[in-house]
């Protein structure tokens, strides 16, 4: 076999292989959306009640709360960026990362200054890559997020707002994630979690909420409300509604980004199984041209042999 | 007034049970309370505990919530817990076993988990 066939086909052997991966991730990560939707349709009841009873506080009483006050002058914001741990997933993580960059600089342009939270290995990559300081990060369960991660990135974040500017905490708390539209649309997404404004809290909360369920009754928009009673006050009930309002609502982007990122990372393998089978059928025309080459010109070298042969046996005759 | 109201126990992971009932029993922070159809609308913090719940044919329902709310309007009484579990789905050796672990690793907050479960098993 000639050495620019051997080559060609040891080319198409590898991309073969690589083919045969990059289908398996394909399809492993199609079966994984489907499990990451159902979680998040799972996950909505809860956030939707959760939602409802935050209206019914914020519109039924007076009640003040750190985490609903706006503060005058806002000095300090921290923005939660949710990434993935690893990367196949086409430009999922670095326009996650985008959106929270520009994030970044309009609040900065606001005259904040801006603490960093990360969660995903790829989103700590960058920033330490380009030695930004981050306030704290988490790792290790983007691809299947449970409650309790939900919780264990909330509580510090909680605990930064509560406490007081000139002590390291924060004013604002922004959350930047990969919305799951659809199959084929993800958008990276900033919301502002808090502070809630207690006004903006039965439109928006409930906007936000309704986009999972849309089961919110007309009596939640508009008209009477009714009165409740609070146990054991309304003081209370919003100092333990409050804390788990923010879980239900990183728990919600914590797996909205994961069917996002498995989407992603379907879309991405895909096209490069499609490449590699264009790869492959590209080498094979061209290994067949090699090998016809090579026969080419063994005929014509046996023809040239037999052909002098002749010559000099016609020669060696006269 | 209702004969019935509709009741939604979810966790932050899943519903763990929907349907009508006649009475419902929870422990708040200050107190048991009782929920019957008509009650005004309220909105309390859960204790860990058992919640009773009776269906309209007559059975009861029990389910261990791990801190919540339950919140009631319009005929529609919410149950909202981190962690809830129907103490059909509880497996009491289980509960057993992790409890006696929690107590010989003086974990507190494992040892009030376990003690919920079995305490809810108990009332069924």
């Amino acid at each position: 076999m000639g050495a620019q066939l051997r080559v060609y086909k040891r080319r198409i052997r590898s991309v073969s292989a690589t083919k045969k991966i990059t289908r398996a991730m394909e399809m492993i990560a199609a079966s994984r959306i489907v499990k990451a939707q159902r979680k998040v349709a799972a996950s909505t009841p809860y956030a939707t009640e959760l939602t409802r009873a935050v209206t019914a506080v914020a519109t039924g009483s007076n009640a003040r709360h750190p985490l609903t006050t706006e503060v005058e002058r806002p000095t300090r914001a921290a923005v939660l960026l949710l990434t993935s741990d690893r990367g196949l997933a086409g430009g999922y993580n670095s326009n996650a990362i985008k959106s929270a960059e520009q994030l970044t600089q309009r609040l900065r342009g606001e005259g904040k200054e801006v603490a960093t939270y990360i969660v995903g290995r790829k989103g700590v990559a960058y920033y330490q890559f380009r030695e930004r300081p981050i306030a704290r990060s988490w790792t290790g369960f983007t691809d299947n997020p449970e409650y309790a991660d939900a919780k264990q990135i909330a509580d510090p974040l909680i605990e930064a707002i509560q406490q007081e500017t000139a002590e390291g905490g924060v004013d604002e708390l922004h959350i930047v994630f990969t919305e799951f539209v659809s199959m084929l649309t993800q958008t990276p997404v900033d919301r502002r979690l808090l502070p809630l404004s207690l006004d903006a809290v039965s439109s928006s909360a409930v906007a936000d909420a309704s986009e999972g369920a849309g089961t919110e009754g007309p009596a939640q928009r508009g008209g009477v409300r009714p009165l409740y009673e609070f146990e054991p006050s309304a003081e209370g009930v919003l100092d333990a509604l409050l804390p788990r309002y923010v879980e239900s609502r990183v728990y919600n982007a914590l797996l909205q980004s994961a069917a996002s990122k498995h989407a992603a990372t379907r879309r991405a393998m895909k096209s490069a199984t499609d490449n590699a089978g264009e790869l492959i059928e590209t080498l094979s025309r061209l290994a067949n041209a090699a090998r016809q080459a090579e026969i080419t010109q063994e005929i014509s070298e046996i023809v040239g042999g037999s052909s002098a042969l002749a010559d000099a046996t016609a020669g060696s005759d006269k | 007034m209702a004969a019935e109201l509709h009741v939604e126990l979810v966790a932050a992971d899943r519903q763990v049970w929907s349907g009508e009932a006649t009475l419902v029993v929870a422990r708040t922070s200050s107190g048991d309370i009782g929920v019957m159809p008509g009650h005004q609308p309220l909105l309390g913090v859960l204790e860990s505990g058992p919640v009773t719940i009776r269906t309209g044919e007559g059975g009861t329902v029990v389910a261990a919530v791990h801190g919540g709310f339950i919140s009631f309007a319009d005929n529609k009484l919410s149950l909202l817990a981190e962690i809830a579990e129907l103490s059909d789905e509880i497996d009491v050796q289980r509960a057993e076993r992790a409890l006696e672990r929690a107590k010989a690793e003086a974990d507190d907050s494992a040892e009030r988990r376990a003690d919920v479960r079995l305490r809810a098993v108990a009332v069924r």
